[in-house]
């Protein structure tokens, strides 16, 4: 059964198990240096759609069911979201699968919110299968955020590049890696405006929950193997390296940033990294659940981090808010003492 | 930790734009972009034309080039290369209205097309606009 | 000779738009106005036709000219028809530009899908 620990912790004693996972990412993605481990790359990004939105719906879509294809099973419910207004990227793609949805948004760290709850969901006996996924494009993100795709605007050096893909894992009883637990972040501001700078958004976010994952669980970062942040690009990781050495933590030799592990910025100019819900997804799916599975890591730490933030809130001068979701996911069953 | 101790942290951690390579840049393609506004006056000019036609006539070609090229998705690699070198000219004001407009066509033609083609360049009409009415007002009441 | 200052005035003032860019994180739209703006006060002080009268298209192409063009119409429409001049001048003098940014990109549209950066 789960438990709460600590002051903002979920620990299960009776761990979930991450099933399978699906991955599929676009064009540049698969140029990219994990490109061979992805299940799908599209040969195109409108995926033979008539728009972005579509594309990202269609790949949401072909994702899950690649995702229900692998593990032979069919999920009670799925918990998904995405970054289109509304999560319509999710919506759209889910709706022809005829399972129900619990769509969330916790922007890019949707993905770690996703797992926490569908974790607790299969845990608590509600659902015997849930799928947990997040999704996003860079086009339809760029339209709706930014500019069009057709305006000659350069990025400054700290802009990151949203990861055009999807992500998906199935979590029910059964073998391992599982979740033993998870921290969900508050959200925290500070003082961050700069759209081009996501990464200093995230990177308060990122420490903090860190920070209060180690704290509640009573372990020392060094526990893990991998403490893999979602998308604070390389200017974030700099600042949450930074923060936590404040308070006396130093994860320098353990962690890593999806979205540092999705591209090759001196090859694909992609500035300070990829971002987006697809990224901590896709990259977790791609990589870790691999690398967990054949047992060269047994223990990480998955941080997927959100910019919290509307056209309208950054266009209204509000600050950029961050968010994140600490997600344990190991190899062995842990006995939790409360 | 407060937010003035974070955003100095912030400053430190985030990279500058390369601003030598940027200028540089700029320079040569809004310079070679106005260049080749030279040669359309000259050459209009040289049709007969009248400096006030000349001037329009090189303004209405570098606008439908630039929105050739919009629409051919190379303007956006030359914006990306030239930054401000191809945004200043005309030629970038002609790109903020094609790119808008090819881009959220799907959201139909009134509101789509035709509300979004003026995301960047109504701002650039209305406050120019608004200048030039403020200038006539002195012009009118004080310079003449 | 017209065509190095046409070169030379138009870089220098994309130069300082890059400047602009890189410094202040002032967004591409928000400098469009700006040049403009610029422009046309500069125009409306008589300053900017002299430039023009020097590099020619390096002036003129640039968007400062596109504001420069704006305040060169009304000082023109209120010496021909008075009071009225100040409202019609502006967007006459910028009508042939503004006309042929909004048609192209129409048939543009029409033409061709989004791409791909």
């Amino acid at each position: 059964m789960s438990a709460h620990k600590g002051n903002e912790t979920v620990v299960f004693s009776t761990p979930v198990s991450i099933l399978e996972t699906a991955s599929a990412v676009g064009t540049k993605e698969g140029e990219g240096p994990l490109g061979k481990l992805f299940d799908r790359v599209l040969e195109d990004n409108m995926a033979g759609e008539k728009s972005w939105e579509a594309a990202e719906s269609a790949l949401v879509r072909d994702n899950l069911s690649a995702l229900f294809k692998k593990s032979g099973v069919s999920p009670d419910f799925i918990f998904a979201g995405d970054l289109q207004n509304q999560c319509c990227g999710t919506t759209y793609g889910v709706k022809d699968l005829n399972i129900p949805l619990f769509g969330i948004f916790g922007a890019c760290s949707t993905f770690g919110e996703a797992l926490a709850l569908g974790a607790m969901t299969v845990d608590s006996g509600a659902a015997r299968y849930a799928a947990a996924a997040a999704s996003s494009h860079f086009y339809s993100a760029e339209r709706q955020f930014r500019f069009p795709a057709e305006l000659g605007n350069q990025r400054p050096p700290t802009a990151t590049y949203t990861v055009t893909g999807a992500g998906a894992a199935m979590l029910g009883k059964g073998d391992g890696p599982y979740i033993t637990s998870f921290t969900a972040g508050k959200i925290t501001d500070y003082g961050i405006n700069d759209a081009n700078n996501m990464g200093a958004a995230m990177a308060p976010a990122a420490a903090a929950c860190i920070k209060a994952h180690l704290e509640d669980t009573g372990r020392s970062a060094g526990y893990y193997d991998v403490i893999a942040t979602g998308d604070l690009g390389r200017v974030g990781t700099e600042l949450l390296l930074q923060l936590l050495e404040k308070d006396g933590i130093n994860i320098e030799k353990n962690h890593t940033d999806c979205g540092m592990e999705i591209f090759d910025n001196k090859s694909q100019d992609t500035h300070a990294g990829g971002s987006g819900c697809a990224c901590s997804a896709a990259v977790f799916s791609a990589l870790f659940y691999r690398k967990l599975k054949n047992s060269s890591i047994k223990r990480m730490l998955l941080v997927p981090t959100g910019a919290l933030m509307s056209t309208v809130s950054v266009q209204q001068g509000e600050n950029i808010l961050g968010t994140a979701f600490a997600v344990s996911v190991e190899n062995e069953v842990i006995k939790w003492t409360i | 930790m407060n937010e003035e101790t974070y955003d100095s942290m912030v400053k430190k951690a985030s990279p500058d734009s390369p601003l030598l390579k940027d200028c540089i840049r700029a320079f040569a393609v809004g310079g070679l972009i106005c260049m080749i506004g030279q040669m359309l006056t000259n050459f209009a000019v040289g049709y007969g034309f009248d400096e006030r036609s000349a001037a329009t006539f090189t303004s209405v070609v570098l606008i439908a080039a630039a929105s050739l090229l919009t629409g051919l998705g190379l303007y956006s690699k030359i914006g990306k290369f030239a930054g401000a070198g191809s945004i200043v000219p005309i030629t970038g004001f002609s790109n903020s209205v094609t790119s808008p407009a090819v881009e959220f066509k799907k959201e139909g033609y009134v509101l789509g097309l035709g509300a979004k083609i003026f995301i960047i360049a109504g701002p650039v009409i209305l406050y120019g606009v608004l200048t030039s009415i403020i200038v006539g007002m002195v012009y009118y009441f004080a310079g003449r | 000779m017209d065509y190095i200052r046409a070169f030379a005035v138009g870089g220098l003032i994309c130069v300082i738009g890059q400047i602009l860019l890189d410094k202040t994180k002032l967004t591409s739209a928000r400098i469009l106005v700006l040049f403009v703006v610029a422009g046309c006060i500069l125009g409306g002080i008589g300053v900017y036709d002299r430039l023009i009268d020097f590099a020619g298209a390096g002036a003129a192409v640039p968007l400062p000219g596109f504001g420069n063009l704006l305040a060169r119409g009304v000082k023109e429409d209120i010496d021909t028809m008075g009071a009225m001049g100040i409202l019609t001048g502006g967007l006459k003098a910028g009508a042939a530009g503004i006309a042929a940014a909004i048609v192209s990109a129409f048939f543009m549209a029409m033409v061709f899908r989004p791409k791909e950066k």
